[in-house]
């Protein structure tokens, strides 16, 4: 039997996680997560160790908030103008709960707008959550870009 | 000196169109000279095609290309490395479509040839049908000349051009001292981020030997360091230098005190090291190769530009592979050390990824200067791009011509290896 108070708390929370980052409310973004939390792109999609092998990104909260500073700052030539993105996140679907963790699997397609280029990023989202007061904060988030073992081009926002 | 070539009237000669401080518009746009390089450089010359270490065992194998041609760099059962032509003696399909992987052979998927690791043709299916008009032995994968130095592997299509060594050269004291990154331990390379920018190979080319636009470009990246980092980035105005030596090749040393990674290991370690250094005595490694590793794990201060498609870029290979006259796959090859410490192979890892790939604080900056100049190189066709910095201090040196580190000598001289190859009478 399908818990949907469950799934409708980690639903609202996924979306209003992907509705801060495409509107660029990075502050309430870095909030959002454990103080050891880590944002993970891997390269290798049947990786699973992470932490030794070379990613896209593996940021933890110091890294994360270089990232949104460098977004922000104005002095990257890569992400002034900055990219415009909308992110559709679907198929939402909780793995595991043991009560303290939760692990959440979904599906996001980004499109990105700069300059004259219109792109498309597909990606399985593995989402650990981790009940906090008045919701979840995020401890792990992969993001697997079904092409991440492609050429890309620069990626100038958060994924 | 400053006279125009107008582009749309040219029969094009490449002699004309790279002078002492300049080189012509159309380098960057002319798809006719994109096919001449393809032949004249890609074809003619030594091209990097692995690191020994990513293909440690017998049957390993990586998939890459040589100018355009697809080829498979393969260890055989006796360890010795061959490159392979990437297709089928039959028809033409290739024979392999992973980027690597292990195996004991290559067969064809479309009528199942196979061919064993040295290239040699072993099976065909049904064979009773060639009767005696076909002799396995004329058959092989083609297998292309192949030599190493300091474990990157060069291949090349050219049976009676000078051995890897005497083209290397002056070089090849710098691979030695960048390969000091393995503190020890070796070198390995264990990944790659591979992205693609819309603009020529060769702006690429320049960029490994660029200081000038260090500060501006990658203003972000600076930001993103600590003060001594910051300090050691500073290195525009600083003592360092670029230095042609010969064949294309030049190095740039951006902090000359990184240059011998083994000199020096009684200074304080840096302080963003410092905890690395700790997690190192924790697990008993002695004093001197705690210091050794760490100042390893830094990488090395200069970029080496090997002519044409590799370059050894501080803590990593940068490799360039040419896709079309405005278009450029790179890949930014990561180094660890090859069974040493967890904690400092990470603490690599991690670098790697802060300045490089898609989502690195440097790279996609790069990437966007790079396209912004295939894009402004539309624009006054009968133009010339500018590579007369740091000309009036240019001095002969031992092994060719120095100057100053944010000289564009290093790129001179890739032009200059440029013009002699793309004149060069066909043989």
């Amino acid at each position: 039997m399908m818990n949907l108070n469950l799934f409708n708390e980690v639903t609202a929370f996924i979306w209003q996680e992907g509705d801060m980052l495409d509107h660029g409310e990075y502050g309430g973004w870095l909030d959002l997560w454990t103080e050891k939390g880590t944002y993970i792109i891997p390269i290798d999609p049947r990786e699973t160790d992470y932490e030794n092998t070379l990613n896209y990104a593996y940021d933890d909260h110091h890294m994360r908030a270089l990232r949104v500073q460098r977004l922000v700052g104005g002095e990257s030539i890569s992400t002034s103008p900055q990219p415009r993105t909308v992110r559709t996140l679907s198929r939402i679907r909780v793995l595991g709960d043991d009560g303290v963790n939760v692990t959440v699997r979904a599906a996001q397609n980004v499109r990105e707008f700069r300059k004259e280029s219109l792109k498309h990023y597909s990606a399985d989202l593995t989402y650990t959550l981790v009940r906090a007061e008045g919701g979840f904060r995020i401890h792990r988030k992969v993001i697997s870009l079904i092409n991440s073992d492609d050429t890309l081009a620069g990626i100038g926002y958060i994924l | 000196m400053s006279n125009l070539i107008p582009a749309i009237n040219l029969a094009i000669d490449p002699a004309e169109l790279v002078q002492p401080d300049r080189v012509h518009t159309s380098l960057y746009t002319d798809p006719a000279l994109f096919d001449a390089e393809l032949e004249k450089i890609f074809h003619s010359t030594w091209i990097w095609v692995a690191h020994e270490s990513e293909i440690p065992e017998a049957g390993s194998y990586k998939t890459t290309y040589i100018g355009k041609q697809p080829v498979i760099v393969v260890r055989d059962r006796k360890k010795a490395i061959n490159v392979l032509l990437n297709r089928c003696r039959h028809r033409g399909a290739t024979v392999c479509e992973h980027k690597k992987g292990k195996t004991n052979s290559f067969v064809c998927p479309y009528h199942g040839w196979g061919y064993a690791l040295d290239g040699s043709l072993r099976g065909i299916p049904h064979p009773e049908s060639y009767g005696d008009c076909l002799d396995k032995a004329e058959l092989p994968l083609v297998s292309l000349r192949t030599e190493s130095y300091a474990g990157m592997v060069f291949a090349t299509f050219k049976d009676d051009i000078e051995p890897l060594e005497d083209f290397l050269g002056a070089a090849k004291k710098w691979m030695d001292l960048f390969m000091k990154q393995g503190a020890g331990y070796g070198i390995k390379v264990p990944g790659e981020h591979r992205f693609r920018f819309p603009g020529n190979w060769k702006i690429q080319l320049e960029n490994t030997t660029d200081a000038y636009h260090f500060p501006l470009v990658h203003k972000s990246f600076l930001s993103s360091v600590d003060e001594q980092t910051l300090a050691l980035f500073d290195f525009v105005k600083g003592p360092g230098y670029v230095e042609d030596l010969g064949n294309g090749h030049s190095v740039m040393v951006m902090i000359p005190d990184l240059v011998d990674l083994e000199a020096d290991l009684d200074k304080p370690i840096p302080e963003r090291f410092e905890s690395l250094a700790a997690e190192l005595r924790d697990e008993g490694i002695d004093e001197l190769q705690v210091r050794r590793i760490v100042r390893a794990v830094g990488g090395s201060g200069f970029n080496l530009n090997l002519f044409p498609n590799v370059a050894c870029s501080m803590a990593f290979f940068r490799v360039l592979q040419p896709v079309s006259v405005n278009e450029t796959e790179i890949h930014h090859a990561v180094i660890t050390m090859d069974g040493g410490p967890a904690a400092a192979n990470r603490y690599r890892l991690r670098l790697h990824e802060h300045f490089q790939g898609p989502m690195g604080f440097g790279t996609p900056d790069d990437s966007e200067a790079w396209e912004r100049v295939q894009k402004g190189a539309r624009a006054g066709e009968d133009l010339w791009i500018m590579l007369n910095r740091g000309l009036p201090g240019e001095k002969p040196s031992a092994d060719g011509l120095i100057s100053d580190v944010s000289a564009e000598t290093g790129m001179r001289a890739a032009y200059q290896q440029w013009k002699k190859m793309m004149t060069a009478e066909a043989k």
